[in-house]
């Protein structure tokens, strides 16, 4: 098992040598000829107007946060899965009751608006 | 004739081979499914495609590659430049690597010893595809957010938000994989599709569906490429990168495809397994066994070098069709809107998901309680019980409930209004 990881660690090894040695090959290769113009933030070929970094819909926020409750779910259901055919009906039923409360919670979320986009 | 692991010096020799050949295969067919997206494009919208360098264009993939090393790039003034150049590495140094946990052939031998189709198999095997497929999202967000420009922004918000939304969904629907291998090693859920003597895409037809989509939605493929709508946001995440950068990005996005095809086939398709019972091995108390007899003993496996090319072959065929699924579906299905998006994976998937765990897991253990051994009939109950969740799912559940269509949309929030005229409106 260990030289399992060893050669783990060896692709590591090679993959981000590859993705630095691709990117400053290219910086060494390729030609510069920087304009004002050139340097300017795409947008459509207008000036850019206003700033990037203003403020975004507290939408992608909400999806964050139940993304973190229901992944954190998932997390937990995976050491049950494994072992589900030893442990039997009373793990069964447990879990039954844990993903009864994050269903609700689930529900909750839906009725109060938090999955809308409009 | 016993056959023993590889080990010594030759384990060292067998490892740096495998490492340096998976790398490099990855990579060929990383530039080959370019060079098939837009031939088979090409073939599908009825012109031609690249076909002028090399014949058929096969030389077009080096030719491309070559190119986005010589072009000029540009860094915008306006960027946070540190981060600018860190986020093609962040998505592209993960994409090649999370491919090490799936096991590829049968089982080789050699004069030295039994060597093992896969280049790690470490006992997380599923959980550490999870983790390294999600650190896309990092340079994702990371690049968007560098490069100052309002539709990269915006795309790679799009991006996150849609990504760690299906994640719920994948996860889930691996759940039900777990509970019927028992393992979450790669080569052991391929052991476990073979005792069953069926594929999981049978017994877990619905999981199998859930995952394809998610799938697609993980890796920013249409009909859920959100990240980089063109009519919306130029391209998204990576609009302000150029030359090798910006093949960084296409080739770590190209990787996650090959992988997650890969994964499916892996997962419900038997991974590297053949139809039929001659070429299953797998490492059992030291033993490379084939199965187990009636009366418990373990038979022992053959391995043998043609049997391993037949599976790499197979495994192949499969990765194959999963990738040209990803293209076929590309020129099939339109976008959706993002609210779409986003509406099928918390109201759809992810209810049906965690319903479906709790109908499996209910079901496997009163197989058990019932006695059925695990065998065929075993995976032929279950698959019954899948088939009619799967065609409750097609059928009943989302009959434009919960994403509408733009014009059913339309048409309940319209409301016609008859202006009066008034009698005495004259001037």
């Amino acid at each position: 098992m260990s030289g399992d990881y060893l050669s783990l660690l060896l692709l590591f090894g090679v993959s981000i040598v590859n993705a630095i040695g691709m990117v400053v090959a290219s910086h060494i290769l390729n030609p510069r000829r920087d304009t004002p113009q050139k340097l300017m933030p795409y947008e459509s070929g207008m000036i850019p107007l206003g700033t990037t970094r203003a403020r975004f819909s507290v939408k992608f926020y909400m999806v964050a946060i139940s993304f973190i409750v229901f992944d954190l779910e998932t997390i937990f259901l995976i050491p049950w899965a494994v072992q589900m055919r030893e442990l039997g009906w009373s793990a069964f039923l447990a879990m039954t009751m844990f993903v009864i409360v994050l269903a609700v919670g689930l529900l909750y979320e839906w009725k109060k608006g938090g999955l809308e986009w409009d | 004739m016993e056959f023993q692991p590889i080990s010594g010096i030759w384990a060292i020799v067998a490892m740096s081979l495998k490492v340096t050949g998976m790398f490099t295969v990855l990579m060929l067919v990383v530039a080959y499914t370019t060079l098939a997206e837009r031939r088979v494009s090409a073939w599908i919208q009825d012109r031609h495609g690249p076909n002028r360098v090399g014949p058929f264009g096969l030389l077009q993939p080096i030719a491309d590659g070559l190119k986005s090393l010589l072009k000029e790039e540009t860094v915008p003034a306006t960027a946070s430049r540190v981060f600018f150049v860190l986020a093609p590495m962040l998505v592209l140094a993960p994409a090649l690597v999370t491919f090490a946990v799936i096991p590829f052939a049968a089982p080789l031998p050699t004069p030295a010893g039994v060597v093992d189709m896969i280049v790690a198999d470490i006992p997380i095997g599923i959980l550490y595809v999870l983790a390294f497929s999600s650190l896309a999202v990092y340079g994702v967000v990371l690049g968007g957010w560098a490069s100052n420009n309002k539709y990269a922004f915006l795309g790679a918000l799009r991006a996150s938000a849609q990504m760690v939304s299906y994640e719920v969904a994948l996860g889930l629907s691996l759940i039900t994989v777990l509970m019927l291998a028992g393992n979450v090693t790669l080569t052991e859920i391929v052991w476990q599709q073979q005792q069953l003597g069926m594929w999981f895409a049978f017994p877990l037809s619905l999981a199998f569906i859930l995952f394809v989509i998610s799938a697609f939605a993980e890796t920013n493929r249409l009909p859920f490429d959100m990240a980089e709508a063109e009519s919306e946001l130029i391209t998204g995440y990576h609009t302000e990168y150029s030359a090798m950068k910006f093949s960084a990005f296409m080739i770590g996005e190209f990787g996650h495809m090959v992988t997650a095809s890969a994964l499916m086939a892996t997962l419900f398709l038997g991974g590297w397994d053949l139809p039929g019972t001659w070429d299953n091995a797998f490492w059992y108390d030291g033993q490379l066994i084939k199965g187990f007899a009636a009366d418990g003993t373990v038979v022992l496996a053959s391995p043998a070098l043609w049997k391993t090319l037949a599976t790499f072959g197979g495994f192949a065929a499969k990765t194959g069709f999963f990738l040209l699924l990803f293209i076929w579906i590309r020129w099939t299905l339109p976008r959706f809107r993002y609210d779409q998006v986003m509406a099928l994976g918390w109201k759809v998937m992810l209810p049906t998901a965690l319903a479906y765990v709790m109908l499996i897991g209910g079901s496997i253990l009163v197989l058990d309680e019932v006695g059925v051994p695990w065998g065929f009939s075993y995976g032929a109950a279950l698959t019954a019980v899948s088939t009619v969740a799967t065609v409750g799912f097609v059928f009943f559940l989302d009959r434009g409930r919960t994403i509408t269509g733009a014009a059913a949309q339309y048409a309940q929030k319209v409301e016609v209004k008859t202006i009066s005229q008034p009698a005495s409106a004259g001037d």
